[in-house]
């Protein structure tokens, strides 16, 4: 008997040989479960991360266990770390390279808010730079607490809809740091 | 050789150079001169080429910013003799009305750099510099974040206001 557990089918039409949900949902269910993530780790909030892909926490059982290190084929921009100014162009420029759906998480203190560097050459938040989906508190954030941040990730991936992308809500949020 | 004495180095140099240089300190046994930006080439040439002096190792090259006094902006440079292992302390204070001063980088390539930082956080002018422009900040910066009327903290950071904490 295999111990290895499946997602459960999302709510559904079910009968004898078909079973019938929204694409959505399917589509959804699949992207969730399949997320490669792109490490943009640049200080201790990345050695955290790197503890989260450890056998330990092992991130491999939410599906993300293949790390993308090319934008490209990312789904999932986790910046884990202190973005300095001169670092923040760089970081837009990942962000760009990388299709759409994408989704972005602030890892620790210093990617959400700055943290402790209140300081001239420090991003104070990348939020200033790209849009971000889910905030991580810590100082560095402990493994458990970057697992919680990607199935928050998870969820906002599953329920979300097709043609989100297309609305005008997100072309503006878009606008608003000047992309497209 | 052993390490040269404070009182021998400064004879040294006031020989040489009369009352352009004069001793301002010599905290923890460190000679501390200051001298002008007219003769500051000649010094650490000097101080790099004599025979018994032998300064041949640039340390630190800086600048302090001490918005209370006339002329605002000093630069420092740390010397090291490796040959006598005797150190001394070079100070050159300069208005913000008149930030150039001659590079160093003619005598020590390794100023190169150390000029830069110094523009880069002071806006110190080094005359003569094959290549002044900024080293760490980002580009685009238009103030020297060093100086102290610059505020230590970023304007943009707003999770520190007031009203987050009810005041």
């Amino acid at each position: 008997m295999s111990d290895i557990q499946i997602v459960n089918a999302p709510a559904g039409v079910e009968g004898s040989g078909f079973f019938a949900t929204s694409l959505d949902k399917a589509i959804g269910l699949a992207r969730a479960n399949s997320l490669w993530p792109l490490p943009f780790a640049t200080s201790c909030c990345g050695i955290e991360f790197m503890a989260t892909m450890g056998s330990h926490y092992d991130l491999s059982r939410f599906g993300a266990e293949r790390l993308s290190f090319s934008p490209r084929q990312a789904d999932l921009l986790m910046v884990m770390g202190t973005i300095s100014k001169k670092m923040g162009p760089v970081l837009r420029q990942v962000y760009l390279q990388m299709a759409e759906p994408r989704w972005v998480m602030a890892v620790g203190a210093c990617a959400s808010s700055g943290g402790i560097f209140d300081t001239y050459s420090v991003l104070q938040g990348i939020d200033e730079v790209i849009p971000v989906d889910v905030y991580v508190p810590g100082c560095p954030p402990r493994p458990e607490a970057i697992i919680d941040g990607f199935m928050a990730i998870q969820q906002l991936v599953k329920t979300e809809t097709l043609r989100r992308r297309e609305e005008p809500k997100y072309q503006e949020l878009l606008a608003k740091y000047g992309i497209q | 050789m052993g390490k040269i004495a404070n009182e021998v180095l400064l004879q040294k140099l006031t020989d040489k150079f009369g009352e352009q240089v004069a001793q301002t300190g010599a905290d923890f046994g460190l000679l501390t001169v200051e001298t002008n930006k007219e003769v500051i080439t000649d010094v650490l040439t000097f101080l790099k080429t004599d025979a018994a002096l032998q300064f041949i190792y640039l340390t630190d090259l800086t600048a302090i910013h001490y918005p209370e006094q006339e002329k605002q902006i000093g630069v420092i440079y740390h010397l090291h003799s490796l040959t006598t292992n005797t150190r001394i302390r070079i100070k050159v204070f300069l208005t913000l009305e008149d930030l150039h001063i001659p590079t160093a980088s003619t005598i020590w390539d390794g100023a190169n750099w150390m000029e830069r930082e110094t523009y880069d956080f002071f806006g110190v002018i080094f005359d003569g510099h094959p290549d002044l422009r900024r080293i760490l900040n980002v580009d685009d910066m238009t103030v020297f974040p060093m100086r102290k009327e610059f505020p230590l903290e970023d304007p943009n950071r707003i999770d520190k206001k007031d009203y987050f904490f009810g005041r």
